[in-house]
């Protein structure tokens, strides 16, 4: 857990003070995401290099797991946390293994302690151990090198760890990547995260709770999802830009909103229970699947009407189906290629789970405005 | 005039030989070989004033750029270099001159004035090295909660270290080009036979001295090339 009290940052310029953080005050709890966002020089990046005392604080408090930082002694504080940089910063006159190393060094550990953590963080983001520990960073792609600096913050298990725009520097690809496999780290690490970003949807995809700064001051510290519905000010609104709700699509999975009973009929079902089952479920649409459960094709209303016989001499091959875990954002982007009303979900088996259709994901969407927060879940 | 490889090759090997030709039925390899104790004892000294002048210039170079390169330095860092730049300037004839009239004749006012003229290249070659170290390494280091000296250790000199070493290559093989000038003050070294060579119009005496000096020159710098190879890690060694 971090906390920030009033924490204050006024730097003496020769034009006279410049007010970089102005009365902070927020909680990360422990094993959560907080992102720090907003236009450069918002204080940001002032507010987190004062929780490694990179910048002393001109006043207020920081409490890590409860404790007061101000009476520990600088280099042990910073030994305790993760620190990332945009640059990376890995030092290029040492090796890999030399570099995740640095921390664990700097605590004591011996040498085969370090070595197999060493090891054991580089297989945890894809890199074959063996084949990296000994090279040089110059030696590595710019993504390679990013997750050699993210793994080197978490040689030591720091509790908490400080990220200054992590991916900032890599290209868009490699950044969505190194995000997804960070996210899988961290639901296993569970680490207290302070992170600053520039970027919304960056902040919305890796963010537990997003703060926005303005002029030092925090001007709106929510839930990714609450921040993009009910933005307090128009300061708010316009920073998280005018699609704002498109935006809200990533944070609900196709499951959230599946209709799990949606009818389904074998293939050697007959036209007629299929059309009484859309019926009684006021379905747009039947779902026929084979003897395994998966879809493979689809009836509506309008070509069951006044037909006879098995469902397999009428069905359509289906358009296209989403996996019940995708976001919201692929599910309508796919309705939106194969205009479609409805998609239909498969779990990683590719067995039928059920049927979204946009209906759905717009009540899904203004359920938040309506007081039945079920979208935030 | 077309440049020919080939032809210019072949021409710079017939200079060669011709040069070789003379050299041996002038009867000069003779004369130089008749030298050949002065050689072997002159150029011992001339090792040692080297070994001794640069050896001191690093031990006071290298820290000296540390020093000024320190951010507390910032200030006056640069006023400290314009003074190194200007004192650079004096040729060492007159330093050692200088040095003289003050410690007297003999082998320490020589290295005196070796010393100050090998001091300028580390002094600030160190200097530049340590501030051209990128700042996010510092920043990262001191995040990750080095102290002061193990960020110069283990981060700012090795990264340095490939500009540091190539300021004491380039003032060591001065040096050694600047040692024969001890001669005229007493200290002694292979400018003994280059200056008498020059005062008797003999030119076997004073190619006696002359060769050896400029192969030791040749020599330390070869030998700090390959220091430069070898001795820096890989990762920021541009050689490799």
């Amino acid at each position: 857990m971090i906390r920030l009290e009033n924490l204050t940052k006024i730097f003496e310029t020769a034009n006279g003070p410049v007010v970089a953080a102005d009365n902070v005050s927020m909680e990360v709890p422990e094993g959560e995401i907080c992102i720090l966002l907003g236009p450069s020089g918002c204080g940001k990046t002032t507010a987190l290099k004062m929780i490694n005392r990179l910048i002393p604080p001109t006043s207020g408090k920081i409490y890590i797991d409860g404790k007061d930082t101000s009476n520990q002694n600088d280099v042990q504080l910073r030994r305790s946390i993760g620190y990332v940089i945009q640059q990376i910063g890995l030092f290029p006159n040492m090796t890999i293994e030399e570099n995740i190393c640095v921390v664990p060094k700097l605590l004591g550990w011996d040498a085969k302690r370090a070595r197999t953590r060493a090891a054991e963080l580089l297989d945890l983001v894809g890199l074959d151990a063996n084949l990296y520990l000994k090279r040089y960073p110059k030696e590595l792609s710019g993504g390679q090198q990013q997750r050699v600096g993210v793994i080197r913050a978490l040689a030591a298990d720091p509790p908490v760890m400080l990220m200054d725009e992590p991916f900032g520097a890599i290209d868009p690809i490699n950044r969505e990547i190194i995000q997804d496999e960070f996210l899988k780290m961290q639901a296993k690490m569970k680490k207290t995260i302070m992170f600053v970003s520039h970027d919304i949807d960056e902040a919305v995809k890796m963010g537990d709770k997003v703060a926005i700064f303005r002029a030092g001051k925090i001007e709106q510290y929510d839930s990714p999802d609450h921040l993009l519905a009910h933005p307090v000010n128009a300061f708010i609104a316009d920073f998280v830009g005018a699609d704002r709700t498109l935006k809200r699509l990533r944070l609900v999975t196709a499951k959230q909103v599946t209709d799990a009973d949606a009818p389904a009929v074998s293939r050697h079902g007959k036209v007629t229970d299929a059309l009484a089952a859309m019926r009684e479920h006021k379905a747009p649409v039947v779902v026929v699947i084979d003897a395994d459960h998966h879809p493979v094709g689809y009836l509506t209303e309008e070509m069951a009407e006044g037909a006879s016989g098995l469902v397999q001499e009428l069905a359509q091959p289906l358009p296209a189906t989403v996996p019940a875990g995708a976001d919201l954002r692929a599910v309508v982007s796919e309705m939106f290629a194969h205009d479609i009303m409805w998609l239909v979900t498969v779990d990683d088996d590719g067995r039928f789970t059920g049927v979204v259709t946009q209906p759905a994901v717009t009540r899904a969407l203004g359920a938040t405005y309506r007081g039945d927060d079920v979208a935030a879940t | 005039m077309r440049n020919n490889p080939k032809l210019s090759r072949l021409l710079g090997l017939l200079a060669a030989f011709g040069l070789g030709v003379w050299i041996s039925l002038s009867g000069l390899i003779d004369q130089i070989a008749s030298h050949w104790d002065d050689i072997v004892y002159l150029s011992q000294q001339h090792i040692v004033l080297v070994a001794v002048s640069g050896g001191l210039a690093i031990l006071v170079g290298i820290p000296t750029g540390v020093w000024l390169s320190r951010p507390s330095m910032e200030r006056v860092a640069e006023t400290i270099m314009q003074i190194f730049n200007v004192g650079t300037t004096i040729p060492t004839l007159a330093v050692i001159a200088l040095a003289m009239t003050v410690m007297g004749i003999g082998f320490v006012p020589a290295v005196f004035g070796l010393f100050v003229a090998s001091l300028l290249p580390i002094v600030r070659n160190t200097y530049a090295g340590l501030l051209a170290v990128p700042p996010h390494l510092k920043e990262a280091a001191n995040g990750m909660g080095m102290t002061p000296g193990q960020i110069l250790f283990r981060v700012e000199l090795p990264n340095a270290l490939y500009v540091i070493m190539s300021g004491v290559r380039t003032a060591l093989t001065i040096n050694v080009g600047t040692v024969p000038l001890a001669f005229l003050i007493g200290g002694g070294g292979l400018g003994e036979l280059i200056f008498t060579g020059i005062d008797l119009m003999d030119t076997g005496t004073l190619l006696a001295g002359a060769i050896p000096t400029a192969m030791l020159a040749v020599l330390v710098d070869f030998l700090m090339g390959q220091g430069q190879y070898y001795l820096i890690p890989r990762g920021v060694n541009p050689l490799r």
